[in-house]
This record gives C-alpha cells, sequence and structure tokens, in this order.
C-alpha cells in the first residue's frame, strides 16, 4: 500500500506553491518532510490526504489512481500543529468520532477508544471537554483520534511544535513506537533538523515548493545533495563562503585558505561548514583560523552559539561549554575545514571521494 | 475622592433607569391619576391595566402576532445567513470583499423607503396581512446583519477543524450541522437576538404590511387614543410588557454578547 505523487505540482493563481514533484512512500515508513515555513509541507500533505486537488500530476495509493477520490474515501488521518478537537463533543467523543462515522458496533468502538486512550494516557480524561485540557493533553487526544482508526496514511504537520520542550522530547520518543506495529504510511512535517535526525526514518529536505533532497535522515545530513538541502538540514543555519581553488589551494574571499582535497579542480566554489565545526577553541590540526567581529553570543546552559562577521559575511560558532563573548570585539575561530561541503556553481555538491580517485 | 467612587455609576444609572421606572409605575396607575397629578409612585395602585391586556383579544393578540413573525424572521434569518456566512470565511470568490460589504448597505437605508415597495409587491401576491410578510421584509435587514456576525465568529474556527472532520470521514452536511454549528452557537446565539431585537423593536414596516390579521403589539400601542379616549395607563402596561422579552434574551446571550463584541463584530 504504497503512496506515490506522480509529478504533482500547485498553483494558487500565479503563484506556483509546489513544482513538479515525485515521490514514493513505502508501506511501514517513516517519512519526514523537512523545511521552513512556507517550504509546501502542508500543501503537499494537503494533496496526500485528497484535501487539495493537484494543479496536474497524479497521486495514487496501493496501486490506484486517487487523484480525484474524496478524502472522505480515502482512510486518512491528519494531526494539526494546532491543536484541532471538536470543542462541543467530549474527548471520548472525540476519538471515537471517526469510528463512529464508520458506523462501527458500539461496544467495539468503547474498547478501541479505551485502548487508545490508554496508550495516549488521557484516561482520566475522557469525560472532559477539550477546552478543558492542557496543551498536551489538547494535542494526545488529536493523536489518539488519528490513531485509533486503522488508516492506511496518518499525516502528522508539526504535531509537537505548540508544545512546551519537556512535552515534546516525550511525545517525540513515544511516537516511532506508536506506528512501528502499523502497515501504514507516516509522514511527518516538521521544520527542525534536530526532530528529523532524532526520528530517523526517510526524510525528503524542501525549499521553496521542490524536494530538494531524498533519502534515509542521517544520510541526507551526512551527505547533503546540494546546497539547498545543506541549508534546510541545519540549525543554526549553515555557514556558507565563496570559495576560489587554484593550483591545490582553497581561498576564501575571508582571507583564510588551505590546501585543497586531492581531485578537487580549479574554479569557484560555496563550501558550507556546519556551526559545530567552528569552534573558539581548535578542534583539529587541520582548522584554520577564522577571524571576526562578533555580533551576537548566545549563551544557552551548556551550548554558545556566537554570531561573528568576517568580513562583512555572516558567520555562526555553535561550541559546547561557555565561552563568553563581548560583542563588537575581534575574535579568533577555528573552522575544520576537514568537514566542510563544497558545492559547485549549480549548487550541487561535489563528491570528493569520487573527485580523488578521478584524479 | 475614594469614598465617592459609587456616585458616578449611581447617577448614570439613576438616568438611565428613570424612563423605565416611570413607565412602570405609570403602569399601576389608574388614567385619572397620571392625568390628575405628579406623582412618583402609584398612589391607587391598579392592576387593572395587566388585566385588561391579558383578557382583550385586541391587545393581546398584538403580542401573539409579534412573537410569531419575530419567531419566523429569526429562524429564517439565521438559516440563510449560516451557509452565506461560510461561504464567505471560507472561500474566496470574485468580489467577495465588495459583497460582503455591500450587504451591510442595506441597513444604511431607513426603513421607510422600502415600505412602500413592499406594500405594494405584498398586496399583489396576495401576503398583505401576513405574519410572513412581516417575517420577510425584516429579513431584507436581519440576514446581512446576520452574516456579518456569523462571519466574525466563524473566522475564528481554524479552516483545520473542517478538514480534520473531512479526513475523519464527515461528509460536508454532517461536518456543518453536527460540529461545526455547535462549535459557533455562541455566534448563532448573538446573531439571533439581534435579529429578534431588530424585528422586535421594527415599528414602519410592521405597521406598513399589515391591516388586522398579524397586526404587531407595537402598532396598537402607538395608537394613542381610543374610543374611551385616553388610555395612558393600559399603555404603559403594555410597554412594559413589550420590554420584558428583551430583556429575558438580553440575560441568557449576555456572555456571548461580549465574546461578539471582542471579535468587532457586534
Amino acid at each position: 500500500m504504497a503512496l506515490e505523487l506522480k509529478n504533482v505540482t500547485k498553483k494558487v493563481g500565479a503563484d506556483v506553491h509546489i513544482h513538479p514533484t515525485d515521490l514514493t512512500f513505502e508501506p511501514g515508513s517513516f517519512n519526514i518532510l523537512l523545511g521552513t515555513t512556507l517550504a509546501g509541507k502542508t500543501t503537499l500533505m494537503q494533496m496526500m490526504a485528497g484535501l487539495e486537488k493537484p494543479t496536474s500530476g497524479e497521486v495514487w495509493f496501493d496501486g490506484h489512481n486517487v487523484t480525484g477520490t474524496a478524502v472522505q474515501k480515502r482512510n486518512v488521518s491528519m494531526v494539526y500543529q494546532q491543536f484541532i478537537n471538536y470543542p462541543n463533543m467530549s474527548v471520548f467523543d472525540n476519538i471515537a468520532s471517526p469510528l463512529r462515522v464508520a458506523r462501527l458496533p458500539a461496544a467495539e468502538i468503547q474498547a478501541r477508544v479505551g485502548e487508545m486512550a490508554e496508550l495516549m494516557r488521557i484516561s482520566a480524561m475522557l469525560d472532559r471537554r477539550p477546552s478543558e485540557l492542557s496543551g498536551g493533553q489538547q494535542q494526545r487526544t488529536a493523536m489518539a483520534r488519528a490513531l485509533v482508526k486503522d488508516s492506511d496514511l496518518i499525516l502528522l504537520d508539526e504535531p509537537l511544535a505548540n508544545l512546551d520542550f519537556k512535552l515534546r522530547e516525550e511525545m517525540r520518543d513515544e511516537l516511532p513506537r506508536l506506528f512501528a506495529e502499523r502497515n501504514c504510511v507516516v509522514v511527518y512535517a516538521t521544520t527542525e533538523p534536530t526532530e528529523a535526525l532524532l526520528l530517523g526514518g526517510q526524510t525528503a529536505a524542501m525549499h521553496e515548493g521542490r524536494v530538494v533532497d531524498l533519502g534515509p535522515t542521517a544520510e541526507i545530513y551526512r551527505n547533503p545533495s546540494g546546497l539547498e538541502s545543506a541549508k534546510v538540514f541545519s540549525e543554526p543555519p549553515i555557514n556558507l563562503a565563496k570559495a576560489s581553488v587554484k593550483s591545490g589551494w582553497v581561498l576564501l574571499d575571508e582571507g583564510v585558505s588551505w590546501k585543497a582535497d586531492k581531485g578537487l579542480a580549479n574554479g569557484t566554489y560555496t563550501i558550507g561548514i556546519r556551526p559545530h565545526h567552528v569552534s573558539p577553541v581548535r578542534q583539529s590540526s587541520k582548522s584554520v583560523v577564522v577571524e571576526g567581529k562578533v555580533k551576537v553570543a548566545e549563551l544557552t546552559g551548556s551550548e554558545s552559539i556566537i554570531h561573528f562577521h568576517a568580513h562583512d559575511h555572516p558567520w555562526v560558532s555553535l561550541s559546547h561549554g561557555v565561552h563568553p563573548f563581548e560583542t563588537g570585539r575581534f575574535a579568533r575561530f577555528y573552522a575544520d575545514m576537514s568537514k566542510c561541503f563544497y558545492f559547485d556553481a549549480d549548487g550541487h555538491l561535489v563528491d570528493l571521494a569520487a573527485a580523488g580517485k578521478a584524479a | 475622592m475614594a469614598r465617592a467612587k459609587w456616585l458616578i455609576p449611581t447617577i448614570y444609572i439613576i438616568f438611565l433607569m428613570l424612563p423605565i421606572y416611570w413607565l412602570v409605575s405609570m403602569s399601576f396607575k389608574t388614567t385619572n391619576e397620571i392625568l390628575g397629578s405628579f406623582t412618583l409612585w402609584p398612589q391607587n395602585f391598579t392592576l387593572e391595566n395587566y388585566r385588561t391586556i391579558f383578557t382583550d383579544p385586541t391587545w393581546y393578540t398584538g403580542y401573539i402576532n409579534s412573537i410569531i413573525y419575530v419567531t419566523i424572521n429569526t429562524v429564517l434569518s439565521v438559516t440563510v445567513a449560516l451557509p452565506a456566512a461560510y461561504a464567505f470565511s471560507r472561500y474566496r470568490f470574485l468580489g467577495d470583499k465588495h459583497l460582503f460589504f455591500w450587504l451591510l448597505t442595506n441597513r444604511m437605508a431607513p426603513a421607510a423607503v422600502f415600505a412602500l415597495p413592499f406594500f405594494q409587491l405584498y398586496s399583489a401576491i396576495g401576503i398583505f396581512d401576513t405574519h410572513l410578510a412581516v417575517a420577510l421584509a425584516h429579513t431584507l435587514f436581519n440576514v446581512p446583519l446576520a452574516v456579518w456576525i456569523l462571519e466574525g465568529f466563524m473566522s475564528g474556527v481554524p479552516k483545520q477543524l473542517d478538514e480534520t472532520a473531512y479526513v475523519d470521514g464527515y461528509s460536508f452536511p454532517a461536518f456543518f450541522v453536527k460540529i461545526f454549528i455547535p462549535t459557533i452557537a455562541a455566534g448563532v446565539g448573538v446573531a439571533a437576538f439581534f435579529c429578534f431585537m431588530f424585528s422586535w423593536v421594527e415599528l414602519l414596516l410592521a405597521k406598513t404590511l399589515t391591516a388586522v390579521a398579524a397586526k404587531p403589539i407595537a402598532a396598537t400601542m402607538t395608537k394613542t387614543a381610543s374610543s374611551s379616549g385616553y388610555e395612558l395607563g393600559l399603555l404603559a402596561a403594555a410597554g412594559t410588557l413589550t420590554i420584558i422579552p428583551g430583556a429575558i434574551v438580553i440575560y441568557f446571550v449576555r456572555n456571548y454578547i461580549a465574546k461578539g463584541f471582542a471579535l468587532g463584530r457586534v
């Protein structure tokens, strides 16, 4: 029961919300749509659900073309970022509603709602109205309603975004377990790279209505296919700099240079280096010094995020421990360039291993 | 200063309540006492005025007629306005903003403007002097108002609620009746209240479009002189009774109206 999007697009007036997209999600898989707000995650999900019709292209499910099939006939579930429950119904009736619409016998509804409430730890709240619950309990109710029927497709649109930190961690732990025994397609949208990495599964990185990268989540993080994918999958944002390679040396506009890897052809590149490879302390012998003026220093309990400008280009450093910096002062940072990505003029990742072998 | 805090509200309330007190006090006086001398409270307390209203058909049928057409109007206006408001709140269509605004312009014209066309039209199609005639005439003002109020409440409900219901398997009509309307029950209450109030107090159209069979209380009440001369006590009693339904309805929807004000729609 795979879900396939075949060359789907979505246009609203003259605006293109989704560029031609092909995606295939296998049954039993956990899929993440990662992208910033307005990247098209929700639109894509609405087309998967059948809430929105694609402008062109087809949606196939289980070998059938379901492009024109109404959402009511598709057996999908959806959970939104806002805690959406029916305010006029009790928690029990909320969870029972999809089963009631499907006209299941009352005894079975009772049993399944009870079981699901147990799993979601809201058994004590079944008689209450959603408005009398905390945010986390409201979202659990919405989640229970989505899971109580045996959907073929479960869509989760940033379900944890409005929860507080502790609840989010708790539910993130529980989520993969909830889907483990089901043979359905799960699609999970998030804006947070960390969340994607913690959940695992497959990731489709999205940027401005395009899927820019697709593959196992950790793999995409390690080897982004291109510039956009690396940008989407980095928090704080990845450091990008213009670089030119000439006779075996890489030179940045920032006045920094290092010996180029074997096989890197001469030309101009954009290098990307993740913030945690730029540190106020030297981490490796291959580190190069980047000097800059500190703009903002965000010190959390265990990490320091330092924004600085090197030759008027913004850079970010993320390091463990507390490293106080005075804003406006010049400081030295060590960038571990052995960890950086090289993107060519078209924004594609340069495969150094392959290039090295060829050379 | 602190001790005088009660003073201004008290004065305000006295000013507010004075005409109502005067009306109520008059209703318990005899017409002779009202015309004869200035008295602050009834000297010869009488319930005769109320007895007349509840026993004389020319009086109490006025109330019945009013209640009938007000009810028809309220049900009709809200029923028509619900789907219209839903369309305005959920869909974008050509000219939606303009249409939404122009709906309200119906309320800018005085009722007198419409009295003649309605009178002629209803006479021609034979519904003159029926409850339906008044109820339909009042929808001209009440439907736009109800649409305006309901749209505010509906736009406060996230679109995701609709989608969640479809995903759960509800058809549109089932969703609308079982989930959406209960969700905006407060808005329906406020809209119904305003339709009720307008229709209840509107005099000109109600008077013009009726003769005998559907004559509203307001028409009976404003006929100051009768064959037996001035009956001020009786009129005051009728006035008092006319205020009561409004007061009862306001009591029930007072919290919702506050919510409507918060949405900027009342």
